[in-house]
């Protein structure tokens, strides 16, 4: 009889202490975050500065007690730059680590491939790539931090006009960045009422454009020029204008908007302007500006911690990585249709890239305003506008 | 109407002036061996990147190019000994398959060291373009014209007048002819490779303040070269020159009058004519075959 009870007992306390493990367990259980980035690869310059970003911040968030008081666990996968291998990972990310929340996909390849996935699996993702076919048409799990190239269109454009200019020439690459760029182009311009009256290609190997510019230049009514590209196309297009010596008013896509761009195109580029981060003007901010104490923050912890120039691609992870915290913590819970109703109601998120105002039509938050209009003077960024 | 003509063909014939130094490259390997270098781009980017890098560091630039060419060169033997000797007896496709694999190994080194970024170079002499009848020549186009100009008639000086380069021209017609009367072939093989990564590293050099360079820029312009090498008809030293002139020219005035769209497709359509209507290129040897 007294056997029977100790043994009884000695059940239940089993039972009990076990069910004290997995309350605690419980308690600590990580949240899981995913991320699939090209880290490797031709598109190693956007994964590279993400998954530093990610990984540099999930660190220092754990050291402050975590979110909702359990750490943060990252899960990454290095896709190459390859759309394939973004689904598989994206998959396993899904169903074998079963991760809470995604941000990720450095390619508009990459975060497409992934996006069907997504949302059969019903998990909120949030991408850092730019095409604005990712959030339009709206899909309900699919976020994005990046400005479109839409709206870099609607800035220049806006400001050529603001300079009475309403026959531009356009040069763009044949890439997917330079034609998506393009069409956008065509597409604002005629609803601004101006018009494109050149319209040339150059593609990514291509080594001279003066035969391009100079149909550009003989067109008759032409006021400014804009190319719109990526890589190292822009800074051969920007040095061929000034050898032509072309007078008219020149801008860049923020497809270029970086320290290195100014390295290659040298005194070529003096006079050109382009939209692009607060990143690159951080001390030009004025000081009542809300983006200047993030901006600032974001350059000198990611600059101290990888000794290495931060780059607005980093960015775009530093903001995917703060919605995702700041839904999770609106949400309560790392419940997905909770963290998703409250990534979409974000509203005033200050992010690096720009102000996010989050609704149920609008999946990236952010206006054409949040590029800045940049001058180049002197070898260096000047803040226009 | 005359200026876009000549901006259209200024920029053919600096672009075309480099496919050419490239397909001088390739000719000259395939001449020795009958193996075609796909690593033949791969020269062309040591070259730049040795000269950016070495001048980034201090060296002043007229040694920054020697000591450039010269770890080129000794690349061009190292692939010979290290890569296609080993392979002794295989037949050239395996050959050339090994070349393919060089010249990914070599890139990848590259990127280690240098990174993926895009480099600078200085003009050699002024930045300030200089204007014939209404178009703007870039004065760096006159040194690669210049150089290639160099670079032709010292290769045929080296093949009709030294005994060197007749050597190679001999081991070229008939391998086992040459060793009877005393070549030592392997010798021959390994100068071509170097003198062909020389004139490679020299096209990249030059170049290189027009195109920028990068760890991968051999790629495209290594394959526009062969393009110019089949044109022209392999192994033909005039062949290059024009097939790469043409080459260039083509594609510029295709950009300027056509659309820039179609501008590589007529370049290879070019190719897929040539090669349909004379199967050895314009200038390529004819061939009898001997029953």
């Amino acid at each position: 009889m007294l056997k029977t009870m100790m043994r009884r007992a000695g059940k239940c306390a089993v039972v009990a202490v076990a069910g004290l493990m997995m309350m605690s367990a419980q308690a600590a259980e990580p949240i899981k975050i995913g991320s699939f980035l090209s880290v490797t690869g031709p598109a190693s310059f956007l994964g590279d500065p993400e998954l530093k970003t990610l990984e540099m911040y999930v660190e220092k968030i754990n050291e402050e007690g975590g979110v909702l008081g359990r750490p943060l666990e990252l899960i990454h996968y290095d896709d190459v730059g390859n759309a394939s291998s973004a689904r598989n990972f994206a998959s396993r990310l899904i169903r074998s680590d079963q991760v809470d929340i995604i941000v990720g996909g450095s390619t508009t390849g990459a975060t497409m491939a992934a996006v069907p996935l997504m949302e059969q699996a019903q998990v909120p993702f949030i991408s850092l790539a730019g095409a604005v076919v990712i959030t339009t048409p709206v899909k309900k799990w699919v976020f994005k931090t990046p400005q479109s190239d839409r709206m870099a269109a609607e800035r220049i454009l806006a400001d050529m006009k603001d300079r009475g200019i309403t026959k531009i020439g356009l040069i763009s690459g044949t890439d997917g960045f330079g034609s998506s760029g393009r069409t956008q182009t065509l597409e604002v311009a005629e609803q601004m009422g101006m018009e494109v009256v050149a319209d040339e290609t150059y593609s990514g190997s291509d080594t001279d454009m003066t035969a391009q510019l100079t149909n550009i230049r003989n067109t008759k009514g032409v006021e400014a020029v804009l190319n719109f590209g990526f890589g190292q196309g822009p800074a051969i297009v920007t040095r061929n204008y000034a050898q032509l010596g072309i007078e008219l008013p020149f801008y860049q896509s923020h497809g270029v908007a970086s320290d290195s761009f100014l390295e290659l195109a040298g005194s070529a580029a003096e006079g050109l302007r382009l939209p692009a981060s607060p990143l690159l003007v951080p001390d030009s901010l004025p000081e009542d500006d809300p983006q200047k104490d993030v901006v600032q923050n974001y350059k000198s912890e990611y600059e101290a911690r990888w000794d290495a120039k931060v780059s607005t691609f980093g960015a775009y992870a530093y903001d995917g990585l703060m919605l995702a915290v700041r839904a999770i913590e609106e949400a309560g819970s790392t419940d997905p249709e909770a963290v998703r109703e409250a990534l979409e109601n974000i509203e005033g998120y200050v992010g690096v890239t720009g102000e996010f105002n989050m609704s149920p039509d609008d999946h990236n938050g952010l206006t054409a305003d949040s590029f800045r209009i940049l001058e180049v003077q002197n070898g260096n960024w000047k803040l226009i506008d | 109407m005359l200026a876009e003509f000549l901006q259209y063909l200024f920029t053919g014939i600096t672009i075309g002036a480099t496919y050419a130094l490239i397909a001088l490259g390739f000719t000259l390997i395939y001449n020795a061996s009958h193996v075609i270098n796909f690593a033949q781009g791969e020269f062309l980017m040591i070259g730049g990147m040795a000269t950016v890098s070495l001048t980034a560091m201090g060296v002043p630039m007229v040694f920054a190019v020697v000591l450039a060419v010269i770890l080129a060169g000794v690349l061009g033997i190292a692939l010979q000994r290290f890569a296609i000797a080993p392979a002794k007896q295989a037949d050239v496709v395996t050959l050339i398959i090994i070349t393919i694999g060089a010249s990914i190994f070599i890139r990848g080194i590259a990127q280690m060291v240098w990174g993926k970024q895009y480099h600078v170079m200085q003009n050699f002499s002024t930045n300030e373009p200089i204007q014939v009848f209404g178009a703007v020549l870039n004065s760096q186009s006159l040194w690669v014209l210049g150089v290639g100009a160099v670079m032709v008639v010292a290769l045929v000086l080296f093949f009709t007048k030294t005994l060197i380069g007749k050597a190679i021209l001999a081991t070229s017609m008939n391998k086992e002819a040459a060793r009877l009367v005393g070549i030592r072939t392997q010798m021959v093989l390994m100068l071509a490779f170097m003198v062909s990564a020389l004139l490679g590293s020299v096209a990249g050099i030059v170049v290189a303040p027009i195109t920028f360079t990068s760890y991968d820029i051999g790629i495209i312009l290594g394959l526009k070269g062969f393009v110019a090498a089949a044109i022209g008809g392999l192994g033909s030293g005039v062949g290059a020159v024009v097939g790469g002139l043409t080459l260039g020219i083509v594609e510029a005035m295709t950009a300027g009058y056509i659309s820039s769209d179609y501008k590589d497709a007529v370049a290879f359509s070019m190719i897929l004519l040539v090669l349909f209507f004379m199967p050895r290129g314009l200038f390529g040897a004819k061939v009898v075959e001997r029953v």
